[in-house]
């Protein structure tokens, strides 16, 4: 690995002058776990590496019905589902939290590093987007509010520009007849990354059994993670039926526009992004069925 | 080039000082600066577990931690496992189970599984299954990592059942199902 | 006391002591090669070719050379030049210009992560900058990536020199050797048959996937000798190698065996150790090298992708007539893949009459293959025991009954070589067939069992040992066999066994090439076989010293005095038997200090046979495979310490599963290798296995003290066509391409369904 110079700040202040000061030649570490290992491999050479970690700001899990939730981008997965708001109320989050690597890498992952390292196979990120998390960022000039499925603008690449971090997500509280789920294909059972990772969250409309309000993030199907809107829309207003899936399963697969590569090929990343899909809307209507009664 | 810097921490139960370069994982600062060399390099990438260490009671992979990041942790290696009279009880099953064949594998497997049954004394196959996902060996097909993982926990339940029927695992997503079912329940 | 088959009683072989070398290894204390430190140490790292294919036009280092900390720079013109011809290095006759070449390239890369250049440096750090400041000049040649491109007439030659003797001296060629075994009259067998089933398999190029990269560090002494710690399964093997590669005297050379982290068959020949002394020799420093995980999946030595077809018949009762085999394994970038043994073992379960297997040796731009447990035969079991399972499923027979009716036995013809001797396949698969798995129904929608047999020679070789008795009656045992998964225990327990000790009064120790004579790799199976045969009789000329010394002690001739159960004897009045503790003392009075030592060349290595039983279930959404149940039968000899033999036995199955299921080398049209970690490299994880159980199955090899079969390898050769024949009661589709990866179980299953629909609309119509 090249020379680096290692700078640990304590507030997001701090933290924005040291990255404002380097530039391109800053970047933020948190959980380092894609971070060290690309630094290793010489695909980024920065000569700072901000570690974020001890930014309380940037650690801390906030709920409550009225606020909804703050989740501090440095906060790792293991914390996330250790949480008991965060698996009551997005189970779909921490389960994808609870996917990401092995316990080793979920001990120090965050889901702000996760979708800062650009990658279109992020776990969290079809999760966050299902659930509408907006991105908190804070630059030299300021600050400003993303939404997550903007955030990511090709392979490795996102909207921060040099000086930016992202602070926090803001996430809604879930409404009453709401939850959400993620899935995601692996080859293996484990330590893989995802072949295909599809987010959903569904409100109910409780009197006559229709969705009322509906969101799918959809994973490593193009480069970016992908907010299929059309898919979602299509369940909007509609009665639960397999038709109903099923064409948004459709949907969701014509919203994708996967590569072969080693992972799989894209006919197959297709008819999975379908399957996924079915799978994943069944289970977040599960559970939202669930907590009209639970909650 | 950046300065090297010093770093304290507390490790194997010793409070140490420690100099490093910035760039120098926190592997490398045991295996070539502490000689510490219990830890294994496999990968360097986080995929096969030989380098877990416990930090502040959480099992990671040292390859992917920098030396500097361990200021004021606390850190357990596979070198402070053992009292100094008498091995820890992973150990001796390890042993008493043939579960190394080549031992590469074997101090990330005993982190691991320390590290389990630190927050969860009695676990079944299927949570031992998960908690050692992270870390590959290549030998023993983990039939008998797993079996003496079982029978460690049963011994330090002192005379218990060990919880869980020992037949094939579960798929993650299951696992993960479980866990939160698991986690509403308490 | 353990009862054997052969009729001994064992006091200590059969039974489960804690492994002598066990405490080091999991308190994190025993010394693996990347753990070996030295004063003044260097750091060194290896430049690799980023083309699959290139001419190398021109290397400049100055710039690298003149980076702060590295202290040197070498590449291919610091090795002699080695002629192209077939030489022998010890007991290996290798072409001694490939050899060298592949360690470092010479005028042209032949694979993706070829080397080119290394560095040392004060640390690993700056040599690794430093590798980024070597410029090359390539011209890029067209990769030729599989046999069946590398063996069209117009495809790009990768090596100028090579020629083989049906093309003639004037031609040059990819096909490196065509091997034929025939026997009978194939046409005529298929004549005969009433079933014939006829396929084409690919099987991927796979890794051994060792935990432990390779390392080593070289010492280079002013006086020209220089001492080599590495990581091996042949200490004695790099010793003769490096030599070579060096042009050093062979006795200059010393290697130390470090432990090792797993080998497999990937650590028995050399890539880092000729370099690592001769950057010690320009520096004057120790050098440490060690290979990062890209570096061990791009350029170290996986096995053989293969491409083969296999075409059997028998008759409508079961009876196997004919086989006709097409089979050609990718070498890598130079000769030597083990088409060989795929050709010999790829029927060698079977009693099949008529018989012609055409094997060829190809070279693609890929890195040079080595051994992989059991090398050649899962590929070749693949293919064959696929076809096996369609015969049986078409004649209606159990395929455990199929295989025991065809079987080999005593008596039947090897493929090439004499008629088996005593062998225990027809056992292993009625262990198979009365196992608890095997009899248990599998009930559930997608879900099928799969049997199937593989077959490994095993290897005798040369060993040496010393047993010496301490001046307290026990005993060590010294050897030059790398222990890679428990063999310490082994030899001390065969040792223990016949001293009449207990087995923790004998200290095993695996020593360096100074320290004891020739023996050839911890591989092919024969450590518990070849050296243990060694242990044996060097254990066996301790008893016979000790004799010599009760006899004198009792004034008796030293045939009158015996030995038995630890206790020696002799007729006569007033003679009290005396163990061994007792008689050690007194050596010093008798003669001086006693070590027994042997050295074998062991013949009449046994054979072994595996069969094994998967359950899967197959997700019809997605294609993924799920491996619900595993057992596998193997016959072992003689199990010495039977935790371990097990261990063999669960670990070659586990690696077959990956093989069968996710692992695979995976180029892209450029010729480079897109996963180069383990990430992508898809190793079987814990939660990918169940328990895997084991049915030890012991018919003594004919002719060896113990009995012993080698029992390392065979494991692996059933599970891919295991899975395979597992997926089709499944599913309904016959698997022929490895790994049977999600993406393609699915293409299988849609294409079926399709091919259904199409039926049912045609039948309607
Ligand atoms: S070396 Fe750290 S996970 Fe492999
Ligand atoms: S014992 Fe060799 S890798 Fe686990």
């Amino acid at each position: 690995m090249h020379a680096i110079n290692y700078e640990s700040p304590n507030t997001v202040a701090d933290a924005v002058k040291l990255l404002a000061a380097h530039g391109e030649q800053a970047r933020p570490l948190c959980g380092g776990t894609d971070l060290i290992i690309q630094l290793r491999a010489g695909v980024r050479r920065p000569s700072y590496v901000v570690d974020v970690k001890n930014i309380q700001e940037m650690r801390r899990i906030e709920f409550s019905m009225q606020q909804g939730l703050r989740l501090g981008a440095a906060v790792p997965c293991i914390e996330i589902y250790e949480n008991s708001d965060m698996r009551k109320y997005y189970p779909g989050l921490t389960e994808a939290a609870h996917l990401i690597g092995s316990l080793q890498i979920q001990s120090r992952a965050s889901v702000g590093g996760n979708l800062c390292n650009g990658s279109p196979a992020a776990d969290t990120t079809p999760a966050l987007i299902a659930l509408g998390a907006k991105c908190r960022v804070i630059g030299p000039g300021g600050e400003r509010i993303v939404a997550v499925e903007d955030f990511c603008t090709a392979p490795g690449r996102t909207v921060l520009q040099p000086g930016e971090l992202l602070v926090e997500f803001h996430i809604p509280a879930p409404a009453r007849n709401s939850s959400d789920a993620y899935l995601r294909f692996i080859p293996r059972n484990e330590m893989d990354i995802a072949v295909v990772g599809v987010g959903a969250a569904v409100t109910l409309d409780p009197s006559d059994d229709r969705i009322s309000a509906a969101r799918i993030g959809l994973g490593a199907v193009g480069p970016t993670p992908i907010f299929a809107r059309e898919a979602a829309q299509a369940l909007v207003g509609k009665r639960i039926s397999d038709e109903t899936i099923e064409r948004a399963a459709q949907l969701a697969i014509a919203a994708t526009s996967p590569i072969d590569d080693m992972r799989g090929t894209a006919e197959f990343r297709r008819h999975v992004t379908g399957v996924l899909t079915r799978r994943v809307l069944a289970k977040a209507i599960e559970r939202a069925r669930a907590a009209q009664t639970s909650r | 080039m950046a300065k090297k810097v010093v770093v304290e921490a507390n490790i194997n139960g010793e409070p140490i000082e420690f100099l490093c370069e910035p760039r120098q994982s926190l592997l490398e600062v045991l295996r070539d600066v502490l000689e510490l060399t219990g830890s294994k390099e496999g990968c360097l990438t986080g995929d096969c577990g030989a380098c877990t260490v416990i930090v502040n009671g959480r099992p990671l992979c040292s390859c992917l931690m920098l030396g500097v990041e361990a200021q004021g942790k606390t850190i357990q290696t596979v070198e402070g496992l053992a009292a100094p009279d008498r091995l820890h009880v992973l150990q001796q099953k390890f042993l008493e189970h043939a579960s190394l064949q080549c031992g590469i594998c074997t101090p990330g497997f005993l982190m691991s599984a320390k590290a389990l049954l630190d927050r969860n004394p009695k676990p079944t196959e299927a949570e031992i299954r998960y908690a050692l996902a992270g870390n590959l060996c290549r030998c023993t097909g983990y039939d008998k990592i797993v079996r003496a993982v079982a029978d460690a926990a049963q011994t330090l339940a002192s005379g218990q059942q060990p919880a869980g029927h020992l037949g094939s695992g579960p798929s993650a997503t299951e696992q993960t199902e479980r866990f939160l079912q698991e986690q509403e329940v308490k | 006391m353990a009862a054997s088959p052969n009729g001994h009683d064992y006091r200590v072989i059969g039974t489960r002591p804690v492994r002598h070398d066990g405490i080091e290894k999991v308190t994190g204390q025993a010394k693996y090669g990347a753990d070996y430190n030295f004063p003044g140490m260097l750091y060194g790292k290896i430049l690799r070719s980023p083309y699959a294919h290139a001419i190398i036009k021109s290397i400049k280092v100055d710039k690298a050379a003149a980076l702060p900390g590295v202290k040197a720079v070498i590449t291919a013109n610091d090795l002699p030049a080695l002629p192209d011809k077939m030489e022998q290095a010890g007991e290996m006759a290798l072409n001694m210009s490939h050899l060298s070449a592949n360690i470092m390239a010479r005028d042209k890369v032949l694979y993706d992560g070829h080397a080119v250049a290394a560095v040392a440096a004060t640390s690993p750090h700056i040599a690794e900058e430093a590798l980024r400041l070597i410029e090359v000049d390539y011209e890029v040649l067209p990769p030729v990536m599989s046999v069946e491109e590398a063996m069209k007439p117009d495809a790009p030659i990768l090596l100028p020199g090579l020629r083989n003797k049906e093309e003639g001296p004037d031609k040059p060629t990819n096909v490196a050797t065509h091997l034929q075994f025939k026997r009978g009259d194939v046409n005529e067998g298929f004549k005969q048959a009433d079933y014939v089933v006829e396929r084409e398999f690919k099987t991927a190029m796979v890794h051994q996937g060792y935990i432990e990269p390779h390392n080593a560090v070289g010492i280079y002494n002013p006086d020209g000798h220089a001492t080599i710690y590495c990581s091996t399964q042949g200490s004695f093997v790099v010793r003769s190698l490096s030599a070579a590669v060096l042009g050093m005297p062979e006795g200059n050379i010393k290697v130390v065996p470090a432990e090792i982290g797993g080998g497999f068959g990937g650590k028995t020949t050399i890539y880092l150790e000729p370099l690592s002394v001769l950057l010690s020799k320009k520096t004057g420093h120790p050098v440490k090298l060690t290979m990062s995980r890209a570096e061990v999946l791009r350029a170290t030595g996986p096995t053989s992708g293969s491409t083969i077809r296999c075409k059997m018949g028998c008759s409508k009762d079961g009876k196997l007539l004919a086989a006709q085999i097409w089979m050609a394994y990718e070498a890598g970038a130079f000769p030597g893949s083990p088409v060989g043994a795929g050709a010999m073992t790829i029927v060698a379960p079977y009693n099949i009459p008529n018989l012609l297997i055409d094997a060829y040796d190809v070279v693609v731009n890929r890195p040079k293959t080595a051994a992989y447990r059991a090398p050649g035969a899962s590929n070749a079991a693949m293919a064959s025991e696929t076809i096996i399972d369609e015969l049986a499923e078409k004649c209606g027979i159990d395929p455990c009954d199929f295989r025991i009716m065809n079987g080999a036995r005593e008596g039947t013809p090897q493929t090439a070589g004499p008629p088996y001797r005593r062998i225990g396949y027809i056992e292993t698969v009625e262990a198979i067939k009365n196992s608890p798995h095997y009899k248990s129904k599998l009930e559930g929608p997608n879900r099928g069992r799969g049997v199937a047999s593989g077959f490994w020679f095993n290897v005798g070789l040369q060993s040496s040992a010393i047993v010496n008795i301490h001046t307290d009656g026990t005993a060590s045992v010294v050897i030059g066999s790398v222990d890679i998964g428990g063999t310490r225990a082994a030899q001390a327990m065969i040792a223990a066994e016949v001293l009449g000790l207990d087995v923790n009064d004998v200290r095993p120790l695996v020593t360096d090439t100074d320290s004891i004579g020739h023996t050839d790799v911890t591989g092919g199976s024969r450590t518990a076989f070849a050296t243990g045969w060694a242990v044996y009789e060097a254990a066996q000329d301790v008893v016979r010293q000790l004799k010599e010394r009760a006899a004198k002690l009792w004034e008796k001739k030293p045939e009158e005095v015996s030995f038995a159960n630890g206790l020696f004897t002799a007729q006569g009045d007033g003679i009290k038997p005396m163990t061994i503790k007792e008689l050690a003392g007194r050596l010093a009075r008798t003669g001086g200090p006693i070590s027994g030592r042997a050295t074998v060349n062991a013949r009449g290595v046994g054979p072994a046979f595996a069969t094994t039983v998967i359950d899967v279930e197959v997700d019809p959404d997605t294609g993924k495979v799920q491996i619900l149940r595993a057992t596998v039968a193997q016959d072992v000899g003689k199990a010495i310490h039977p935790s371990y033999v097990e261990g063999q036995m669960q670990g070659g199955t586990a690696q077959g599963i990956g093989w069968a299921l996710n692992e695979e080398y995976f180029y892209d049209e450029r010729g480079i290798l897109r996963n180069t970690g383990l990430l992508d490299y898809r190793m079987p994880t814990c939660l990918d296995l169940p328990m895997i159980e084991t049915c030890i199955v012991e018919v003594p090899t004919p002719g060896h003290p113990l009995g012993i079969r080698g029992v390392g390898e065979v494991s692996i050769v059933p599970p891919p066509a295991a899975v395979a024949n597992a997926i089709a009661h499944a599913v309904g589709v016959r698997m022929t391409e490895l790994p049977m990866s999600p993406p393609r179980v699915l293409k299988a299953l849609l294409s079926k369904r399709t091919r259904a629909e199409a039926q049912a609309a045609a039948a309607g119509s």
